[in-house]
């Protein structure tokens, strides 16, 4: 068993370096939103967080779909990496979400389309891990998640159409305010330092992945 | 084999175990029939209310019975190895899910034909003179809960906690034909002016190709060994 790369520190560094600043600019150096105030701050956590996870899902795709046509271990590594560290990165976004929503909507939780997909979402996520969980043989673990991560993304956006449906059926939507390019900064900043601490999360996950694995196949000769 | 004469005969094997052992048809009924009694119960004896919302209160029913028969659907192969024998004999193991699928929306629309008239009596609802719509919603709404259903029902085949796996897996994914299914219903049932049911019915085809397609397609993976 090889040593971690040295890649992976230094973007262990990166993703550090790069969070203390994202964090310091959206908390001290953007001007509080004139309507929102200081709560508006969390949305320089929240918006990161939901675009990582949202990234996080589209790699579980793309690690399943590779899975399934070169049957290369490696990728559904890969995928489980993405998809755990997803999970933390969709349960940030609506923890965060609910926070914003008591002061500035009066309530923790409404059904907003993209509130409601996003829990959804993370039921999928959740039953990702779970479907790997109980099962024991890696090749059938990860085929089955692997379809679990296909059928998962393809449904996402007619989930979010259905529920963007019914809610408007009921009451108009609310149009979201057009963001300032200070605003908009701090989120791809951010949105930088949260796709370096996924990255290096989702490396370290897969190389411990790959150990278990390693150790998962000595231990059935060995005994 | 062909695929045609494949699927007829799974779908025909599987209806005649049924007509003769009735096992899973009367049980999947009464326990229909109990969950809406128990949500009445948990509700209140207030109808207009229960009125109100019995089109949820119906789809609910039907996706839980749903769900309990589908642990059910691969029993019969499952005691004698029948599976195996099924996925090895020669020609195309999509068979085996068209044929699966076939029964299990077989199973559940007879079930409705009579949970429907059964929840009219119990919440006072129309459904006589809208028969006709309301059949259509109800066989788009069993396509689309039975394509994902008996597909996730044949992954979940042989893990430990199926019982479990299976409905934390398939509730997300019922999202749209459970919405589709819940408000076109209602809408038809109140007589449905602005014509907005004819939007849930878009959805609940798109949903229904869109996941026969998929599901289809990728079943061979779901059960190779």
């Amino acid at each position: 068993m090889g040593r971690s790369s040295p890649l992976v520190g230094w973007l262990g560094g990166a993703a550090l370096t790069l969070m203390l600043i994202g964090s310091a600019i959206g908390l001290f150096f953007v001007a509080a939103d004139a309507e929102q105030g200081e709560v508006q701050r969390l949305m320089y956590v929240h918006v990161p967080a939901a675009w990582t996870a949202f990234v996080a899902f589209f790699l579980v795709f793309i690690g399943s779909v590779l899975y399934l046509v070169q049957r290369d271990p490696r990728a559904d590594r890969f995928a489980a990496a993405c998809a755990e560290v997803g999970v933390v990165f969709i349960a940030l976004t609506l923890a965060t979400g609910m926070l914003w929503g008591k002061p500035t909507w009066g309530v923790w939780w409404t059904w907003d389309p993209r509130l409601t997909t996003t829990a959804l979402l993370l039921a999928v996520f959740v039953g990702y891990l779970a479907i790997r969980g109980f099962s024991d043989d890696p090749d059938r673990r990860a085929r089955w998640s692997a379809v679990v991560g296909i059928l998962g993304f393809i449904q996402v956006p007619i989930v979010y159409l259905s529920v963007v449906w019914w809610r408007t059926l009921h009451q108009p939507p609310s149009s979201p305010r057009s963001v300032s390019s200070e605003i908009l900064w701090t989120w791809m900043l951010n949105f930088l330092a949260f796709l370096l601490v996924f990255s290096y999360l989702a490396a370290r996950r897969a190389r411990l992945a790959r150990i278990e694995a390693e150790l998962e196949t000595r231990q059935a000769y060995d005994v | 084999m062909a695929l045609g004469s494949r699927v007829a005969a799974i779908v025909w094997k599987d209806l005649l175990i049924e007509v003769r052992t009735k096992a899973s048809f009367h049980s999947m009924l009464f326990f229909a029939a109990l969950v809406l009694f128990v949500f009445s119960f948990a509700i209140g004896p207030d109808t207009p209310l229960l009125k109100r919302i019995a089109a949820g209160l119906l789809w609910v029913a039907i996706i839980f019975t749903g769900i309990l028969s589908l642990s059910r659907t691969y029993q019969a192969e499952e005691a004698g190895g029948g599976l195996e024998g099924l996925r090895m004999a020669p020609g195309d193991p999509r068979g085996i899910y068209l044929g699966k699928l076939a029964g299990n929306i077989l199973l559940l629309l007879a079930m409705e034909t009579i949970l429907f008239p059964a929840s009219a009596v119990l919440f006072q609802l129309e459904i006589a003179r809208n028969a006709l719509p309301l059949a259509g919603i109800a066989i788009l709404g069993t396509i689309g809960f039975s394509v994902v259903g008996t597909f996730y029902a044949a992954l979940t085949l042989n893990l430990r906690a199926r019982e479990i796996l299976l409905p934390l897996l398939l509730i997300p994914a019922l999202v749209p034909p459970l919405l589709g299914a819940v408000n076109s219903t209602q809408l038809v049932l109140d007589g449905n002016p602005l014509g907005e049911a004819a939007v849930w019915v878009r959805l609940m085809v798109a949903y229904d190709v869109t996941f026969f397609v998929v599901c289809t397609w990728i079943f061979p993976v779901a059960v190779e060994e």
